[in-house]
């Protein structure tokens, strides 16, 4: 059993590397540093994002809103920045609680009212891209020494690969997600909602504390996110990072974890964004595929790991 | 099998590593959102093969983020010149310091980008919206002597075409005391919103005669088309239509007397920045900021020929 529960992890990691080897071998520069740490770079605001999808994911329930609440986030930011010409540190403080305020109110409706997630942050979706749209339409940019600063900010490594600020970042909350989730009693309460709500509580876990943290938490990175975006682009838009919220959850399935909760590895994620990240790398070099065939991919590999997932938890279809 | 693959990829590269004047240039577009736009990438993809230069052409769906992505895989890879056709205007400061660094020339064509550093990159090129709205307005003053209600479809609020093709557009009308712009609403540059507004407009003006729709684009003015038709009225005749863009069904429209004029937004901006990329690697590293490529008025006088030439292409 144990083994079992590390299987889609193993394949993770295998097809990261051969696609990999692959790009390797076929394109001059695939197999550089530079490379390794663009994944980094160019990913840090969904790795965010999918940590906290992770978690949710785990504990049984779904976020729809991380996507909007990304371009929210950002967008509150810039307009903080450049219109009322707030310091970018003044704004974070200010935009961070708001954020995990929002998702705490989502999982107090989900909890109390015992809705299904998958509505209550459906509506949370609409509610923040709306919000977002509503205070601008257009991408507002963002011109401050701070962020120029950032920008120049990086920690060189050889190969000309550099970590920024967004992946030191990622890597930070990586770290403090992974303690989290293995060795504390938080943790340990999230996977016990996801694998059966009802013995957990009669284990005294206190599922209305626990839900609505692990939407605040959620929501809470997705905000980071957003910062960590608009270190990307310089600018906040109401209409950026539309759909990051299934790139999120197929980043968690790929990396292993069930989609009905109580199993799963915020490692398994991080694994399930790069090898989406290598697909759309190994794409751009060819440069002469069709830049859907991501997609293609990720829908073919979803599908795999669905029924993958199936067959591992035992589940005969025989009644099927 | 495997190895096999493995061998003639090895090979196609050594050939290419072989030839080192070869010139690899990265192209990173927007997405195919409209006809022009595929047709942009086709005339890039085209002029590439003509000039012998490999093209990785990576298209961003609509996505920044894809645009950032495609640009920092053009430099990990090391490519001699990254073409970005952008899909906001913010935003670009950080990727193309990194390909400044990497000394790789960037050429921007289409849209704008928003840099207080113009030395980020090497050159723009791109139509002038505001001479396109101001070519088709001359024409409808001409044609119709200076009278005329109209009707204005405008492009997505906010858009620079939509503002400037406005403003060239205005600009010219404010010439005429008898010519006014009576409706003007956004139908987001798309077929099916332009339908629905000149819908709009035609109940609002109750049989009231409108002299033109000006719309910011062909999609738009197709979709009045239909519009004026299921309101019984002759569309190019009763209404004249015109416009900007020129895609193949609003040649078609013109040749069967449904529409009136166009301004081609031309797609071939493929070969003017060619051109700058082989005079960078020449040694001229200085070039003017922009390259200005604005097409020509198109009638249904040509509109059939050029509707074959188009459609076959």
């Amino acid at each position: 059993m144990m083994a079992q529960r590390f299987i889609p992890l193993w394949i993770t990691a295998s097809l990261l590397l051969v696609m990999f080897l692959i790009g390797s071998a076929q394109f001059e520069g695939f197999a550089s540093i530079r490379v390794v740490t663009n994944l980094f770079r160019d990913n840090a605001f969904l790795l965010i994002t999918a940590l906290g999808m992770t978690l949710v994911i785990i504990s049984g329930g779904i976020d729809l809103s991380v996507g909007s609440v990304i371009a929210l986030s950002g967008v509150l930011t810039s307009v903080l920045i450049t219109e009322y010409h707030w310091h970018p540190l003044q704004a974070f403080a200010l935009v961070l609680p708001l954020g995990t305020l929002f998702g705490a109110m989502m999982g107090t409706i989900i909890h109390v009212y015992k809705l299904q997630p998958f509505i209550v942050t459906l509506a949370g979706m609409f509610l923040a891209r709306g919000m977002a749209t509503t205070i601008s339409e257009e991408s507002i940019a963002i011109d401050h020494p701070f962020y120029d600063a950032i920008a120049d900010l990086s920690i060189a490594l050889p190969g000309s690969g550099s970590l920024d600020i967004s992946s030191l970042i990622f890597i930070l909350f990586f770290i403090i997600i992974a303690t989290v989730m293995h060795y504390s009693r938080f943790g340990t309460n999230v996977y016990a909602l996801g694998g059966n709500a009802q013995s957990a509580e009669l284990m005294g876990v206190s599922i209305a504390k626990t839900t609505i943290s692990i939407y605040a938490l959620s929501s809470f990175l997705a905000t980071l996110a957003g910062i960590v975006f608009t270190f990307y682009t310089f600018s906040g838009y109401a209409l950026g990072a539309v759909g990051v919220e299934l790139d999120a959850i197929a980043a968690v399935v790929i990396g292993g974890t069930l989609l009905t909760g109580g199993r799963g590895f915020v490692l398994g994620t991080v694994l399930g964004v790069f090898l989406m990240g290598v697909i759309q790398t190994y794409i751009t070099f060819d440069g002469t595929l069709s830049s859907w065939w991501t997609k293609i991919v990720i829908g073919l590999l979803l599908f795999f790991f669905i029924v993958l997932q199936k067959l591992l938890n035992g589940r005969k279809p025989s009644h099927g | 099998m495997k190895n096999f693959k493995l061998v003639s990829a090895f090979s196609l590269w050594a050939v290419s590593a072989s030839c080192a004047f070869a010139t690899t240039v990265g192209f990173s577009q927007v997405g195919s959102e409209s006809g022009w736009r595929t047709s942009f990438s086709e005339a890039v993809k085209a002029e590439a093969k003509q000039r012998g230069i490999d093209l990785k052409f990576a298209d961003a769906q609509q996505k920044q983020e894809n645009q950032i992505k495609a640009v920092r895989s053009f430099i990990a890879q090391g490519v001699d010149a990254i073409i970005i056709a952008p899909v906001v205007e913010t935003g670009w400061k950080p990727v193309l310091k990194e390909a400044k660094r990497a000394r790789i020339p960037v050429v921007i064509v289409d849209r704008n980008i928003n840099v207080d550093d113009d030395s980020l990159y090497l050159t723009r090129i791109a139509t002038d919206f505001t001479e396109e709205g101001r070519k088709i307005g001359e024409w409808l003053m001409d044609k119709t002597q200076g009278n005329c209600d109209i009707a204005e479809l405008q492009g997505t609020v906010g858009a620079t075409a939509a503002i400037d093709r406005a403003t060239g557009f205005n600009a010219v009308i404010a010439n005429y005391p008898n010519a006014k712009i009576v409706r003007s609403q956004t139908g987001e540059f798309t077929r099916a919103k332009g339908k629905e507004v000149m819908e709009g407009f035609l109940k609002a003006q109750n049989g009231q005669a409108l002299c033109a729709v000006w719309a910011h684009n062909d999609e738009m003015a197709l979709g009045a088309v239909q519009a004026i038709k299921e309101a019984g009225l002759k569309p190019g005749k009763d209404i004249l239509i015109v416009s900007v863009d020129g895609v193949p069904d609003y040649f078609k429209a013109m040749a069967d007397g449904d529409a009136n004029a166009t301004v081609e937004y031309s797609p071939h901006m493929g070969g003017p920045a060619f051109d700058a990329i082989d005079a960078f690697i020449k040694g001229n590293k200085e070039q003017s900021k922009w390259v200005s490529t604005t097409g020509e008025v198109f009638t249904q006088e040509t509109a059939a020929a050029e509707y074959e030439k188009r459609r076959l292409r």
